[in-house]
């Protein structure tokens, strides 16, 4: 095993702030989740406020679970394994600490614009011009500072975590550029220069990536430093790496059609999303794989470390989302599953299930070492959250999916005289009891990141204790 | 689309599909040399990598992915102008299922459409077929009820702005109905005072009480001689006229509402009604099965 004797300093600083802000962004943006599950479950909740209804709330949840708790996450930790695994330390900092509080302005000003009205409509891509131009300044700092950390590596390789980083990074830059064209008309109001069916097939373009290079190919960059660093094992295959890794980004990229089924879109358009989407569960799975056969030999640990729990169940629901997604884009399927809470509950196993409890996983190995701690305050209580993820996730996943089937097949079914049997109303109300179901898996969720968020706030504040707290894997 | 952009389509696929094939043709064997190696000696961060193969069974997924994306391309419009072996687009899907449930339904309305819709509206099943086709297509403004709402006519009650014989609801659901009433305010004075006495005077066609507070008669007094240009369309006694659709303004059914603020609205504005044209939406026969349920909401069945 060869370790360089001295390791750089690492610049802890910009890792440190993004770490806390994602613990503090995941409760805001999970506790909007909740106040709008509330309200679908007891439309009286909206309170006729326009700032406070469903419609203008909905979007601040979406953006700031995924870009301001996925995003900080995703930033903070790939500050982190970048400079560990290449050895460096990070390049300019100045620009680093800039990528820092840039991104945290757009998301206040997220949270400040979208209850107030201001959108440009387009899902996951609501925020207005000026944000945008923003967002692309601080994407920019963070692909700079990124690539030029890698720059400075001691060793000829770059490790796989930092692929899927760097090909995140990328695709983001190039998804929200070319989403977001439009052309402004006032301080806050802008047109998209797409329009009709072209529109809508640049915004799922767009969306699909941003699951497939945002939520997927970033999660698995860090997947692939904390799981082996956790485990103290080595990575299963890295012949399964280097395919997974180019068949993912080459194939992801085309999927999106899949979202406009028997729509205005062409058909030839639709079947090549589907094909590809078919297509795209293997390269997703290999992930899965490489994650969970990273434990082989190492399974005892499952009994002892919640960590390695919160690991293990989100390649699980990442492998369970990346098989229902590609089930769900075969046109057969579709035409039952589009348009109903199937597809929230789709979004949330992959969210609940693999985004939050990877990054709360890589959150509590990580937090001891930034802090120099020998390790988290309450090892039960990071047990206790495991639990409560999982039932959360379990519960709001299975009321959207039962939720959702009924939905779809009441919309179908018909009489013998060719009417309708179901009218709308009376479907919507058998979904209640199922929103009132998942507003309580939403709620357990929270909870579990109030208590991480205690725990996280304890061991800062404890005692310092460096001697067990490097990172370094003690292999016999 | 034209060939360019047919070809691109279908090199790119093809390159992307063969990429993947190509990326496991190289990658599904590892040499013996790589083999006797536990690990590939790199490390990153005391992190190695295992020199394990690909797993046979994620292998064999793969390659089936690869082969189903083949065939389907094959047998479905996918690759530029190629339209695939089967000819399906999703124009010609829907139009076979709108065909299969006209297959299996047409016989039905046909057996109904033969009944007068008089006598349709006593038979049972003809009605819970028309209160279903009515829920369909019509409630989301007439209500689930058919009582309406402002705006939309109450069919439930003995009134008709064009009539409730048969013919006439028959006409009212296939060719639609566009009601009129243009604004009235320069013609019957142009001052907030003269529209609210004429607004007053009309209130007390079906109120004729009102002429009994003082002020309100000298309203109706002054108004009375300018309602002719009214009349032209509700009549002289502003009983209406089914031929144009002008509402009867002696009872007390009111579309748009019987306040004082709603009269004066209608005639400092006018009122638009749009029904619009069933007819090339639904057929002909479930057209006489809705109107023989709408008949009978006004007529109801003679009770057993």
């Amino acid at each position: 095993m060869e370790n360089s004797a001295v390791s750089p300093p690492y610049n802890y600083t910009v890792v440190r702030q993004f770490t806390i802000m994602s613990v503090v962004w995941g409760i805001v943006g999970m506790l909007v989740g909740v106040i709008i599950a509330a309200q679908l479950a007891w439309p009286a909740l909206n309170f006729e406020l326009p700032w406070f209804s469903f419609g203008r709330l909905r979007p601040l949840h979406t953006n700031a679970v995924i870009f301001a708790f996925g995003g900080s996450a995703l930033m903070g930790t790939s500050y982190y394994v970048v400079q560990r695994t290449c050895q460096a330390t990070l390049a300019f900092p100045k620009l680093a600490a800039f990528s820092f509080w840039g991104w945290q302005v757009v998301i206040v000003a997220a949270a400040i614009t979208l209850p107030l009205g201001y959108t440009s409509t387009k899902e996951y891509a609501e925020l207005e011009w000026p944000i945008d131009i923003l967002i692309t300044l601080v994407w920019v700092a963070y692909a700079i500072v990124f690539f030029a950390t890698i720059a400075r590596r001691k060793q000829p390789h770059i490790y796989v975590a930092n692929w899927f980083y760097g090909a995140f990074i990328i695709a983001i830059a190039l998804l929200h550029v070319i989403n977001n064209l439009e052309i402004p008309v006032s301080a806050m109001k802008s047109y998209s220069v797409y329009s009709g069916t072209i529109d809508a097939m640049v915004q799922w373009w767009y969306g699909h990536n941003a699951v497939g290079f945002f939520l997927t190919a970033g999660f698995l960059g860090m997947m692939y430093y904390y799981v082996p660093v956790q485990a103290q094992r080595p990575v299963y295959s890295y012949r399964l790496s280097i395919v997974h890794f180019w068949a993912l980004i080459a194939v992801y990229m085309w999927a999106g059609p899949d979202h406009l089924h028997y729509s205005s879109l062409p058909d030839w358009a639709q079947s090549v999303g589907m094909v590809f989407s078919i297509v795209l569960l293997a390269p997703s799975w290999g992930g899965m794989i490489n994650g969970m056969m990273t434990l082989s030999g190492a399974w005892h640990k499952l009994r002892t470390d919640p960590i390695i729990r919160f690991m293990i169940v989100a390649l699980s629901f990442y492998g369970m989302s990346t098989f229902e997604g590609p089930m769900m884009s075969i046109k057969t399927v579709n035409a039952l599953s589009h348009n109903t809470d199937w597809t929230i509950g789709h979004v949330h196993s992959g969210a609940l299930g693999w985004v939050a409890m990877i990054t709360i996983g890589a959150i509590y190995v990580m937090v001891p070492r930034l802090f120099d701690r020998k390790q988290m305050y309450s090892i039960g209580w990071i047990n206790a959250h495991f639990w409560l993820s999982t039932i959360g996730t379990v519960l709001y996943i299975a009321s959207m999916w039962v939720s959702g089937i009924m939905q779809g097949l009441m919309w179908r079914a018909v009489n013998t005289d060719g009417t309708l049997t179901y009218n709308f109303v009376q479907e919507l109300v058998e979904r209640q009891p199922f929103y009132i179901i998942r507003l309580l898996g939403g709620v357990i969720f929270l909870a579990g990141m109030i208590l991480m968020a205690v725990n996280v706030y304890k061991t800062i504040v404890g005692e310092r204790d460096t001697s067990g707290a490097d990172n370094v894997l003690q292999t016999a | 689309m034209s060939d360019f952009w047919s070809w691109f389509i279908i090199i790119i696929v093809a390159l992307n599909l063969l990429g993947c094939a190509g990326l496991l043709l190289w990658n599904h064997q590892i040499s013996p040399e790589e083999a006797a190696k536990e690990t590939t000696g790199h490390s990153f961060d005391g992190i190695q990598e295992r020199n394990a193969p690909l797993p046979r069974w994620w292998l064999f997924l793969f390659i089936g992915t690869l082969i189903f994306a083949c065939i389907y391309l094959a047998l479905y419009p996918g690759l530029g102008k190629f339209e695939g072996f089967l000819d399906w687009t999703s124009t010609s899907q829907y139009e076979k299922e709108v065909a299969l449930v006209a297959r299996q339904t047409d016989p039905l309305f046909e057996e109904f459409a033969k009944v007068p819709v008089e006598e349709l509206a006593e038979y049972p099943e003809a009605l819970a077929v028309g209160g279903r086709l009515f829920a369909n297509n019509c409630a989301i403004c007439h209500g689930s009820d058919a009582r309406g709402a402002k705006g939309y006519p109450n069919l439930t009650d003995d009134d008709w702005l064009y009539g409730g014989q048969p013919e006439q609801i028959l006409t009212s659901i296939a060719q639609g109905r566009q009601g009129m009433m243009p604004p009235m305010a320069a013609a019957v004075g142009n001052t907030d005072e003269a529209v609210r006495d004429m607004a007053i005077y009309v209130q007390s066609l079906s109120r004729p009480d009102l002429a009994n507070e003082a002020d309100k008669a000298a309203a109706i007094e002054r108004a009375k001689p300018k309602f002719a240009v009214c009349a032209a369309c509700h009549g002289p006694e502003g009983k209406g006229n089914q031929a144009l659709g002008a509402p009867n303004l002696t009872d007390t059914t009111w579309l748009y509402g019987p306040r004082l603020e709603d009269i004066e609205v209608a005639i400092r504005q006018g009122r638009s009604g749009h029904m619009p044209k069933h007819e090339g939406l639904l057929s002909e026969e479930k057209i006489h099965v809705i109107a023989a349920y709408v008949y009978s909401l006004s007529n109801p069945p003679a009770q057993q």
